[in-house]
């Protein structure tokens, strides 16, 4: 892990704490303003507690060019994006962060081909709907691995950060509270409510963390339609496709036009927000990743109103091949944010606690 | 851009950038007036001296918003007094007082957010409301919304000339591109600050010493608008050799270290200068009512500079500073690395400590625990300093404002020789040496700049209909 981030956000944080004009904004001020030194694991954990809401940025009278240069949202940035790296699991993945833009590309571009290449050497003999085109059994036998590996992968991670932050037991209560500060984006209200800085310079707005809601309510039903179609199958015996006003269908289409809107807008806004309070160099990973999970949602879309037609047969693969590079870049890309963010969050309620 | 201002219709000129001349141009612009600013600083600099500050002092009756408690006219105005020395001018103190508490109000409708008193300034949570973000959030609110509402901004725009004739003000001039460009604004609203940055200024009224002063602030306020309307007769108030002066960290830049630069520690310390002697009463009070003597005290020691020592057992008792001081494990190793005499600094330690007392500490009130037998002696908070590492922090005096001003009336009109000028208003730093005239009453500035820059800005707007 490179220290030089560590090194540049203590270095910005004893400047914080002799100001500390910024208190109200967010969490990360007063956890920062709790402590007189800041210890390597500290400076980790305030940097995953920071959402990146820019508000400080804007207020700070020491931003360049003032010769104290404070950007306090591009070096915890450095900081959380180095941790990430630094807890990855296996350790010889952590690399893959700073190409997590092409390699999502090249997993994709392999998904595909293996998909096509599953859907056209391995047709099944009956089934309906998608099932016509690849069986039950197969898909299982590649998704299942699939998720849980690298979902393993992700605990690995998130408890090694656990430990090196000195993370201890928690409450129901401190746990229920990091929850509701993270499903209300409690930080990025900017303390007073307006919202947060981002696509125009200092101008407060909620459409940043609109659209994040979006993003995050249209994948966990997104997430809620698969899971409720395995319930279905397993437990009940009942096989896709189902109607539109079954479980499966009344999470998925709504969650998908929702992760739809939801990322679009957030890759449209990425365009107008000022890409130098953040990490330098991974505009595009985050873009791609954005992206990435815009089309696992619109490819599912379309697959589900080409039904019936003879296109399922080129969607379903299509579709299945974003799910896939969704799945195993998870731990490696930007999607890990929202589990570190998570531990961050119940991290600093003990704290508070 | 300003290319497309509309100069054929009569619109307001504001001079200046900061709190007061945001606030002049935004109650200008909804009277209904067309309204031009010019500031002097580009645009990440913009603001004045209000980027720097982090409250504003509130008269209020009952709790408003994070104000706790009630804050009357009477306290607000004794509080006044103190700290003048009754040099103010009571009719513009009682009103700019008595206006303070709508203008929380004004301040919250235009963008400005407030939050609780911060962390270790426990002492202000019921007499100052604190922007949050502090000073440059509020002036970023300020400029948001007046360029929403139509105010044409100009920064990089040098005021160097205003013409005065026939009791009112026939154009002005300013540097703009490299370029002079003259405008004839039907109204003017002056608020471009004091003169504290134009250090050869303030060598020339203060002394030579000054040339060794840091300015807390921006170094923009070099004055240009205040003294070519001084001296075109324009009537001044506050004295024109005085500047208000704390003790803050000797490592700070010599221009825009703000808040982060200061230093608490002297109450715990022993302060020497730079022959190794204590000059001055450590614990004469609670810093809060101290730190702006210390920076006349440093300002006449040689070289203006002064070294607080202290040991490791006070190191956490005052608010951490900017930079870490510089550190010891004797008293001899501290000095030299201080650039003191180590036999000089060790003799006035074993004095100090010899002359300590036993007796209750108290870091938080005045505890009397003090020397005996020493001159000057510490009052309060006098302890030993024994335990190792030893700690030095070097002072300096640090310039927050200049006292000299335009005078104003109650409507915030700047009075010429032949009474006040038909079109010409002030707001902010430039006047504030009528209410002022001495000391400093923390957040006080933002109040006069938010009353007057309102005033100035309705006066300005009424005079274009």
């Amino acid at each position: 892990m490179s220290d030089n981030s560590i090194l540049e956000a203590r270095r910005q944080a004893e400047i914080c704490n002799a100001c500390r004009y910024c208190e109200g904004y967010c969490s990360v001020f007063p956890a920062m303003f709790a402590e007189r030194s800041f210890s390597d694991s500290s400076i980790i954990q305030l940097a995953n507690l920071c959402h990146n809401c820019r508000g400080c940025y804007y207020a700070c009278q020491y931003t360049p060019p003032h010769e104290f240069a404070i950007n306090l949202p591009a070096a915890l940035d450095e900081v959380r994006y180095d941790s990430w790296k630094k807890f990855s699991w296996p350790q010889g993945f952590a690399n893959m962060f700073d190409r997590s833009g092409m390699i999502m590309v090249v997993v994709l571009a392999c998904s595909l081909a293996f998909l096509f290449w599953l859907v056209n050497t391995f047709i099944p003999e009956d089934g309906e709907g998608f099932y016509a085109h690849m069986s039950h059994g197969l898909m299982v036998m590649i998704f299942l691995p699939s998720f849980l590996v690298p979902l393993i992968a992700t605990g690995v991670s998130i408890n090694r950060y656990w430990r090196y932050i000195g993370g201890k037991k928690m409450t129901l209560t401190e746990l229920w509270q990091a929850s509701l500060e993270a499903i209300t984006l409690r930080n990025l209200k900017g303390g007073h409510g307006d919202g947060c800085n981002y696509e125009d310079e200092d101008r407060f707005t909620k459409t940043r963390s609109a659209l994040h809601k979006m993003t995050f309510w249209g994948f966990l039903m997104c997430f809620g339609s698969t899971t409720a179609g395995t319930i279905l199958h397993y437990a009940f015996g009942l096989e896709a496709p189902y109607s539109w006003y079954s479980l499966p269908k009344l999470l998925g289409v709504p969650g998908g036009v929702l992760l739809c809107l939801g990322t679009g807008g957030l890759a449209w806004l990425k365009t107008k927000a000022d890409p130098n309070l953040g990490v330098a160099g991974i505009w595009g990973s985050e873009m791609a990743f954005i992206l990435l999970l815009f089309s696992v949602s619109a490819t599912g879309l379309v697959l589900y109103a080409a039904t019936g037609t003879a296109l399922v047969e080129w969607f379903l693969p299509i579709h299945l091949g974003a799910v896939l590079t969704f799945f195993l870049v998870t731990p490696y890309s930007k999607m890990i944010h929202g589990f570190y963010r998570m531990a961050a969050l119940v991290k600093n309620q003990t704290r508070s606690g | 851009m300003i290319e497309n201002f509309n100069i054929s219709e009569p619109y307001v000129l504001i001079i200046g950038g900061g709190n007061a001349a945001l606030c002049a141009a935004i109650t200008a612009k909804e009277a209904g007036a067309s309204v031009l600013l010019l500031e002097s600083a580009p645009k990440p600099f913009r603001g004045g001296n209000s980027r720097h500050t982090r409250n504003f002092r509130c008269m209020h009756l009952g709790p408003l918003g994070e104000l706790t408690g009630k804050y009357g006219e009477e306290e607000y105005f004794d509080d006044l007094l103190k700290v003048t020395k009754g040099n103010t001018d009571e009719d513009l103190a009682r009103m700019c007082i008595h206006s303070s508490q709508e203008a929380y109000g004004w301040m919250h409708a235009h963008g400005v957010r407030f939050q609780p008193s911060l962390s270790g300034t426990l002492s202000l949570s019921r007499t100052n409301a604190f922007f949050l973000g502090g000073g440059k959030a509020l002036v970023n609110a300020y400029y948001r919304k007046a360029m929403d509402l139509g105010v044409e901004v100009s920064y990089e725009s040098n005021v160097k000339h205003l013409e005065y004739d026939n009791r009112r003000i026939k154009s002005v001039t300013a540097e703009i591109n490299n370029k002079d460009v003259t405008f004839t604004p039907a109204a003017i609203v002056v608020a471009s600050g004091g003169f504290q940055a134009d250090i050869d200024w303030l060598a020339s009224a203060w002394g030579e010493a000054a040339r060794n002063f840091l300015i807390r602030g921006t170094p923009y306020n070099r004055g240009v608008v205040l003294k070519n309307l001084l001296d075109q007769g324009m009537m001044s108030v506050g004295d024109p050799t005085q500047c208000h002066a704390v003790a803050i960290d000797g490592r700070a830049p010599k221009y825009d270290g703000g808040i982060v630069t200061r230093l608490d520690c002297v109450p715990f310390a022993a302060v020497v200068n730079k022959n190794g002697g204590r000059f001055y009463d450590e614990g004469e009070d609670v810093w809060p009512k101290r730190y702006a003597i210390w920076g006349r005290l440093v300002a006449a020691q040689p070289d203006q500079v002064g070294y607080a020592i202290i040991d490791s057992k006070s190191l956490e008792l005052f608010m951490p500073s900017v930079f870490p001081p510089v550190q010891g494990n004797t008293i001899e190793e501290l000095a030299q690395k201080m650039q003191l005499s180590s036999s000089r600094l060790r003799w006035t330690i074993d004095e100090f400590n010899a002359a300590c007392q036993p007796g209750n500490f108290h870091p938080t009130e005045l505890d009397g625990l003090s020397t005996r037998g020493i001159n000057p002696p510490k009052s309060n908070w006098a302890r030993p300093i024994t335990e190792p590492p030893f700690y030095g922090y070097e002072l300096r005096p640090g310039v927050t404002f200049t006292y000299l001003g335009l005078k104003v009336d109650k409507q915030a009109r700047v009075q010429g020789k032949e009474g006040p000028v038909e079109n010409l208003w002030a707001a902010g730093e430039i006047m504030a040496g009528s209410i002022l005239g001495e000391g400093y009453l923390a957040g006080f500035g933002m109040t006069i700049g938010t009353v007057f820059g309102r005033l100035a800005g309705q006066g300005a707007a009424e005079h274009v209909r």
